[in-house]
């Protein structure tokens, strides 16, 4: 299991676009208007006494270095493996992901949808940005976007095949649109050639996209060649 | 609620956004302020002067919503919040730093206590105040038409007839709760629509489904307009 947890962790820290690390407050740009302004509120609301610096790392610490989707792929190894947990995430999700200490703030009401041989399910929140954090930590960019949220309520086959995917004629796209605080996980088929792996190899194949469902989980095959699923 | 309410936010089914910009997993923030102004939004929560309801309104309505990146949003939408309950002023933003005596809050959330905080989380969830209305596999319409104040039906699910899947116990409801005018919790429901039914030219075996509360429905026989 710590492989999966050290694997998100340095991505996190390493596997952004622009070339250098954001990870300190010293490395903000003087020249990035966005800067001056939240640094000015910083400043503002920490001398009002409103906010205390120091939780302010421990909340950024959380989110980008402790809570992402390495938790929600243990939750869909552990339902390939425990039929017992399936079912329970099938009744209860949010107690069932909480067994495994998931819990809290943007995953307070969860539901689990399966993927099937029939149906391939796939998430939204039209209206904002609404993302199961517990499990899947922050949405990406893509996903609270006006693109992707105006698109895949109307087109869900014609978005899908963007990322990659594209099911059977004959199985049936259901879109979840997250409007309310019920937060949705979606649990992908495990792939077959897995029978006898450990529930810590079959957490390695859950991909974010495969629990957003715009996409599958990665190829048993090559195991332990370090691919990410793009 | 007496001007007219514009949510920017409303986008299921519009057009002309471009294409999506697809990311790996692994990237969480692009900049520093990007995160910043995430911990800022939760610390600054724990005042207690707002809930995540009226903090959604204050986002959605701002007017260069569809301009600004993802947290540019959250940016000002926090700010306008601020001023909104007398937290801070507008020199204060402008200034960036304290002019006059802070307001007195809830709580402020220290380090130590953030694992917890985040952990707890703050269920929508109450106690429902009576039956609920539908049952699984009713047939319902929801309501149809613009409304003035903040709401989590989406425009494209407006006036259609759908069917009622999950029944989800009584939950806070949002329309009320961002207009500072209590919880006035309801009874929630997963309404599943057959794409069909909701688009022009769309493509069979497909359905959409909403999280829609009780007074966003009736019983879909009922077809009388008032």
């Amino acid at each position: 299991m710590a492989r999966g947890v050290l694997r998100w962790a340095v991505m996190g820290g390493h596997g952004h676009g622009h070339g250098h690390d954001h990870d300190h407050d010293d490395e903000y740009s003087e020249l990035d208007p966005m800067d001056v302004r939240v640094r000015a509120l910083e400043t503002l609301l920490t001398e009002k006494g409103y906010v205390d610096p120091a939780a302010l790392d421990e909340l950024i610490d959380t989110y980008q270095t402790r809570i992402g989707p390495r938790n929600g792929a243990r939750v869909v190894a552990r339902a390939w493996v425990d039929p017992e947990f399936r079912d329970w995430l099938r009744s209860d999700a949010t107690a069932a992901i909480a067994s495994l200490d998931y819990t809290g703030r943007q995953g307070e009401h969860m539901v689990a949808v399966e993927q099937t041989d029939d149906t391939h399910n796939m998430v939204v929140c039209t209206l904002c940005s609404c993302y199961p954090w517990p499990v899947l930590g922050l949405p990406p960019t893509w996903y609270k976007s006006a693109p992707y949220r105006s698109r895949v309520v109307r087109d869900p086959r014609g978005v899908l095949a963007e990322f990659g995917v594209t099911p059977p004629d004959g199985v049936e796209l259901r879109v979840w649109d997250s409007t309310a605080e019920i937060r949705y996980v979606v649990i992908p088929q495990r792939p077959e050639g897995t029978e006898g792996w450990s529930e810590e190899q079959l957490a390695e194949l859950v991909t974010r996209d495969s629990m957003i469902g715009v996409g599958l989980p990665l190829d048993p095959m090559p195991l332990g060649s370090g691919g990410n699923p793009t | 609620m007496s001007d007219v309410y514009i949510s920017h936010a409303d986008l299921g089914g519009t057009t002309g956004h471009g294409p999506i910009e697809y990311e790996p997993e692994g990237i969480v923030f692009h900049h520093g302020w990007e995160a910043k102004t995430l911990a800022l939004t939760l610390a600054a929560g724990a005042s207690g002067k707002w809930n995540i309801d009226i903090s959604r309104r204050f986002r959605e309505t701002l007017a260069d919503y569809l301009d600004l990146s993802y947290y540019e949003i959250w940016t000002a939408g926090l700010e306008s919040l601020l001023v909104d309950r007398g937290m801070v002023s507008e020199d204060e933003i402008a200034a960036g730093h304290a002019l006059i005596e802070p307001v007195e809050v809830r709580s402020v959330l220290t380090a130590d206590r953030v694992a917890a905080a985040m952990a707890k989380g703050s269920s929508a969830e109450r106690p429902p105040s009576g039956p609920a209305r539908f049952a699984m596999g009713d047939r319902v319409l929801t309501r149809a038409g613009h409304v003035d104040h903040h709401t989590r039906l989406p425009g494209y699910a407006t006036g259609r007839v759908g069917t009622v899947e999950r029944i989800h116990g009584a939950h806070v409801f949002p329309d009320t709760n961002a207009h500072d005018l209590g919880e006035q919790p309801q009874w929630l429901y997963t309404v599943v629509f057959d794409a069909t039914d909701l688009w022009d030219h769309a493509t069979p075996s497909q359905r959409v489904s909403v999280d829609a509360w009780e007074s966003y429905l009736r019983p879909a026989d009922e077809a009388v307009t008032p």
